[in-house]
């Protein structure tokens, strides 16, 4: 009993200080934009632009549903014209950031997982190690600041799809007209509201890619050992975006 | 001069390297022969400090590996090339992008990349195929890339890990004569581990057997092919 327990203690110091190792050794990387700046574009193409698809998807439904949604609640007990101030505030402070957040986790961060794991088992990472390229500067940095930057983007982009799809359906589908549907957006509306939204989705973005990161690069034993990396980063990546969903609510509302 | 001395290597319950000592002069090429997963690519990667021995000290021209700061062992790592088993070339880069990969990392000027990028293409032979990318290329021509990508640095060492392994016996010969070359031509030390019998014989001065984790004999290539050894032997006769 004693034994296991001593196991157990090394084996979470040793966790703690590779952890601590890993976290100085990106934070140090940050101070070399020479080796990260050129990655950064294309990480912002492959990690932002390549994700608006399925952002721009999940939006449409979003917006779809929220209003039907809203028009079932409130019918017989609140205006109607309510319906726009809902989808509205909904989409721009939570909805959007969260579930577009969950969907590129499942995009960008298994993408990353899978990329630096599969350069993990295949060397690729130890070559860059003995060419005294430095790892976290070249491959994590980049992706970080691509995931920070991009997010907020494409969350901006979702929010945008998602309220106009909200107004279309509620036009076309509800007894609802556009000037109505947007007196209630306008009369709830508050700046707060996108940028509180934009904030949160920069800091899911940079906890997705970190994620991914973290988890490829501590890929070990093959193809195998890549899958379990990807469901990982992506589990984590989910996880990082509900515990920051809580504590940005917590700080600034 | 690179020198293992008394080195104990682990994972889990795993021995890989048991009291591991040896000593790789300058100058020549020194062969490991091993078995599969007998702990020779453990060896070599100790030397750049992909890993830390459990206990023992691993030194490159007296430095012990383990001990150096990160800016020491950047610069210990440019006196040393190291081609992987599989070539490890970066997939999403070009042929020449890859070579100049160590080079740009340590701030050389553009020209001279190019310069240096193509001098070592054509000591492999593959001078053209600088924009190409790794997936088009065959196996032997990927190990010609991981060549020039080591020797691009111009380091004093060159450790091989498996060379010759995946290739057809000719491609074989080609990255024989390739290490031959290198050691005559730049005159870099060289450290091959691999199984391969046939590409030991041609490319060692000397040779050493790694077995149940330590060095079981170390000699020319004619003490090692008239051993009395009865491992060594087995070994190299290839009897189960």
């Amino acid at each position: 009993m004693t034994d296991r327990l001593s196991a157990a203690g090394v084996a979470q110091l040793g966790f703690i200080r590779r952890t601590g190792r890993w976290a100085a050794d990106a934070g140090r990387a940050i101070w070399m934009p020479k080796t990260w700046g050129p990655q950064v574009v294309i990480q912002m193409r492959k990690l932002g632009v390549d994700s608006i698809p399925i952002a721009v998807f999940l939006a449409i439904f979003t917006g779809i549903v929220l209003a039907l949604l809203a028009s079932y609640i409130f019918t017989g007990a609140v205006p109607l014209y309510f319906v726009g101030a809902l989808v509205a505030k909904t989409i721009m402070m939570e909805l959007g950031p969260v579930l577009t957040g969950m969907a590129l986790a499942g995009r960008v961060g298994a993408n990353i997982a899978a990329e630096l794991g599969t350069m993990k088992v295949t060397e690729q990472v130890d070559a860059l190690e003995t060419l005294a390229v430095d790892v976290h500067a070249y491959l994590v940095v980049p992706r970080v600041v691509a995931g920070t930057l991009m997010f907020p983007v494409v969350t901006a982009m979702a929010i945008a799809v998602g309220v106009v799809s909200g107004w279309i359906t509620s036009v076309n589908l509800l007894d609802l007209s556009s000037p109505e549907f947007f007196k209630g957006v306008r009369q709830f509306y508050q700046f707060k509201d996108v940028w509180f939204g934009l904030v949160k989705s920069a800091s899911f973005g940079a906890a997705v890619a970190l994620m991914g990161a973290l988890t490829g690069l501590r890929t070990t034993g093959g193809a195998e050992g890549v899958g379990r990396a990807t469901t990982r980063a992506v589990v984590l990546g989910c996880e990082a975006i509900l515990v920051l969903d809580a504590f940005w609510a917590l700080v600034l509302l | 001069m690179i020198r293992f001395t008394d080195v104990y290597k682990a994972f889990g319950k795993k021995v890989v390297l048991d009291g591991f000592d040896l000593l790789v002069p300058e100058g020549g090429t020194l062969v490991l022969l091993g078995y599969s997963g007998s702990g020779k690519s453990v060896a070599l990667k100790h030397i750049v400090g992909l890993l830390e021995p459990d206990a023992g000290t691993v030194e490159v021209d007296g430095k012990i590996v383990h001990d150096l700061d990160r800016d020491e062992l950047a610069e210990l790592r440019g006196q040393i090339g190291y081609v992987f088993q599989f070539a490890a070339l970066l997939d999403s880069l070009k042929v020449y992008d890859n070579v100049a990969l160590g080079l740009r990392s340590r701030g050389m000027d553009e020209d001279l990349v190019a310069e240096r990028v193509a001098s070592s293409l054509a000591v492999v032979g593959l001078e053209d195929a600088g924009d190409r990318y790794p997936a088009e290329l065959s196996g032997g021509m990927r190990k010609r890339v991981g060549i020039a990508r080591a020797i691009a640095l111009r380091p004093r060492y060159i450790l091989y890990d498996e060379p010759t392994t995946g290739l057809d016996p000719v491609t074989s010969s080609v990255i024989d004569e390739l290490m031959r070359r290198t050691r005559e031509e730049l005159g870099v030390t060289g450290l091959v581990v691999t199984h391969d019998l046939r590409s030991a014989f041609r490319v060692a001065d000397r040779i050493a057997m790694l077995y149940e984790g330590r060095v079981r004999q170390v000699g020319t290539v004619d003490e090692i092919r008239h051993t009395d050894d009865e491992v060594v032997r087995q070994f190299i006769e290839g009897r189960p």
